[in-house]
């Protein structure tokens, strides 16, 4: 579904991630780990458009979007949840999840995902007509994922939607993920937290300084030694 | 100086706020959107002036029904604006702010060149239009029908301004991009076009405005000038970049012009204008309304 070949991204001539490949297919959930630095956003970046890529191609569903404008790729089916999510701060709860549906103004099942969204985070339900930047942190990933979802994505990007969330909505928002998978989406999510990240990932990539230090199976990955000391701490 | 001189005044200086308001409301949309200050909306409120002129003139149609016209032709005229000239500016890599006030600055000096070549420095004016010279009096206030109309007009486009804002989905677009322009891609909105419709939005309600006061003020090409230091004074009170603090504002300048006029000589008239402006200034540098 998502084919990134060879990418190379800089900011001013300093590359940030160099000839990095990934595979996405329907239907996974696949993690992109990695330590701060390693270039994880700038992957997400480099896919949704919101960042030029140097060299390489990335191809969904068969067709190059490197190059396309970011707007164009969200429309295609790419949701992307940035890392500092990105909500409208002042404007209401509903507003932002109907922003989220912008694309489809006009047809009488606009609102249709907002059934899995609230299902998924029945808190947001509770609190439409607060503006989104009263939420607090956790709520506030649940709304940036949601307004995602309303974009009615095939495959939707997360990066890091654990950072700055106490613990209990981390697991919340990781189960959040394998639902969405259930209902049909393709996920990639971009997370330092390695060990939940796996948990719920078929496979994964492990970035370091820009490059694909190794690729697996989720459970491989688990059982690898090297990855149990450097990155489990295990 | 009699109770009812003061009500008449108060009156005239009420409609002629609506007015205002109605001129700076542009300039307050597109602040708000993109921090931009039009310095050439002065010379967008000349152009619709003289547009409505030639459409009487040529054509015979008068200013009212003119309104319209000029409304929607100053609507493409600013999303043309934008998309020819300011989207350029904003790209510049460094010193952004001083080139987008020189790239308006120059556009607003270009449009009144361009308008003393082609329409001379001559002084036009609407002599015979249907509302033209009209008083009506309602409880024995008089006040005269162009610009009783002009405040309908106003409160009218005001009205459907907070509409279009508040309950359609462009103008949630417009909203969004103005609290983050660099977010409205990840739900699929082009900012462009959302800019572009801004810039037709602000100029489509100074046009309004310009068809209007065609009626009842000279039309050259510096008329400009004198009404958009009304406009700035207008947003800056009401709020930069707020819509309802234009709205605001504009009511408080009109009634403040016409107060002052009945206590110091006409020429005098926008120095309460200004002592109030700098009043908010120091006690309130963000505007009675303004958010930030
Ligand atoms: N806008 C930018 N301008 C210049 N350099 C940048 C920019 N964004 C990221 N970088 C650099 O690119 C490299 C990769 O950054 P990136 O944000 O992709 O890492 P990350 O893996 O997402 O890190 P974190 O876990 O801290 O979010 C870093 O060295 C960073 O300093
Ligand atoms: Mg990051």
């Amino acid at each position: 579904m998502l084919s990134v070949r060879e990418v190379t991204t800089a900011y001013k001539g300093l590359v940030a991630i160099s000839q990095v490949s990934i595979e996405v297919e329907k239907g996974e959930i696949v993690c992109v780990a990695g330590a701060n630095g390693a270039g994880k956003s700038t992957l997400l970046k480099s896919i949704a458009g919101a960042e030029r890529i140097r060299s390489g191609e990335v191809s969904f569903d068969g067709d190059r979007i490197d190059g396309t404008a970011q707007h164009l790729i969200t429309a295609r089916g790419i949701a992307y949840v940035p890392e500092n999510r990105r909500l409208f701060p002042r404007l209401s709860v509903h507003d932002n999840l109907r922003l989220g549906s912008y694309l489809f103004r006009g047809k009488p099942d606009r609102e249709q995902p907002l059934e899995l969204v609230f299902s998924l985070f029945p808190r947001l339900k509770e609190r439409l007509e607060q503006r989104a930047e009263t939420l607090s942190g956790g709520e506030q990933q649940m709304l940036a994922i949601g307004r995602a979802l309303m974009t009615r994505p095939r495959l939707l990007m997360l990066d890091e939607p654990s950072q700055g969330i106490m613990p209990k909505l981390v697991s919340e928002i990781f189960q959040s993920v394998k639902k969405i998978r259930d209902a049909g989406m393709t996920v990639l999510i971009v997370e330092q937290r390695m060990a939940e990240c796996l948990e719920i990932a078929d496979r994964a990539y492990i970035l370091q300084t820009g490059r694909v230090l190794m690729q697996g199976k989720s459970a491989e990955l688990m059982d690898n030694p090297d990855v149990r000391k450097a990155y489990l701490g295990l | 100086m009699t109770t009812a001189t003061i009500i008449q005044s108060l009156a005239s200086g009420l409609l002629m706020g609506l007015l205002y308001g109605l001129v700076a409301v542009g300039l307050a949309l597109i602040f708000g959107l993109m921090d931009v200050t039009n310095f050439a909306h002065g010379e967008f409120l000349m152009l619709a002036m003289y547009m409505t002129f030639f459409l009487f003139a040529f054509f015979a149609i008068d200013p009212l029904l003119a309104a319209p016209l000029v409304g929607a032709a100053m609507f493409v005229f600013g999303a043309v604006a934008y998309l020819l000239v300011v989207r350029f500016a904003m790209r510049a890599k460094a010193n952004i702010g001083m080139v987008q006030i020189f790239t308006t600055f120059g556009l607003a000096i270009l449009m009144r060149g361009l308008a003393q070549y082609f329409f001379t420095p001559d002084y036009r004016s609407i002599n015979v239009s249907w509302l033209g010279g009209k008083t009506i009096s309602l409880g024995g206030v008089f006040l005269p029908v162009p610009q009783l109309v002009g405040a309908l007009v106003s409160l009218a486009a005001f009205g459907a301004l907070y509409f279009f804002i508040k309950k359609t989905d462009f103008g949630r677009a417009l909203e969004a991009t103005r609290e983050d322009a660099g977010a409205v891609a990840l739900v699929g909105i082009d900012k462009n076009k959302v800019f572009a419709l801004g810039w037709g939005l602000g100029g489509a309600l100074v046009g309004l405005a310009g068809a209007v006061m065609a009626m009842f003020f000279y039309i050259y090409p510096d008329v400009g000038a004198s009404f958009a230091l009304i406009a700035y004074v207008t947003v800056a009170l009401g709020g930069f970049g707020s819509v309802f603090g234009a709205f605001a504002g504009g009511i408080i300048v009109g009634l403040v012009e016409a107060s002052t006029a009945l206590i110091l000589p006409p020429s005098l008239k926008s120095v309460g204008i200004y002592a109030v402006y700098l009043l908010v200034v120091f006690i309130r540098p963000r505007g009675l309304f303004g958010s930030i």
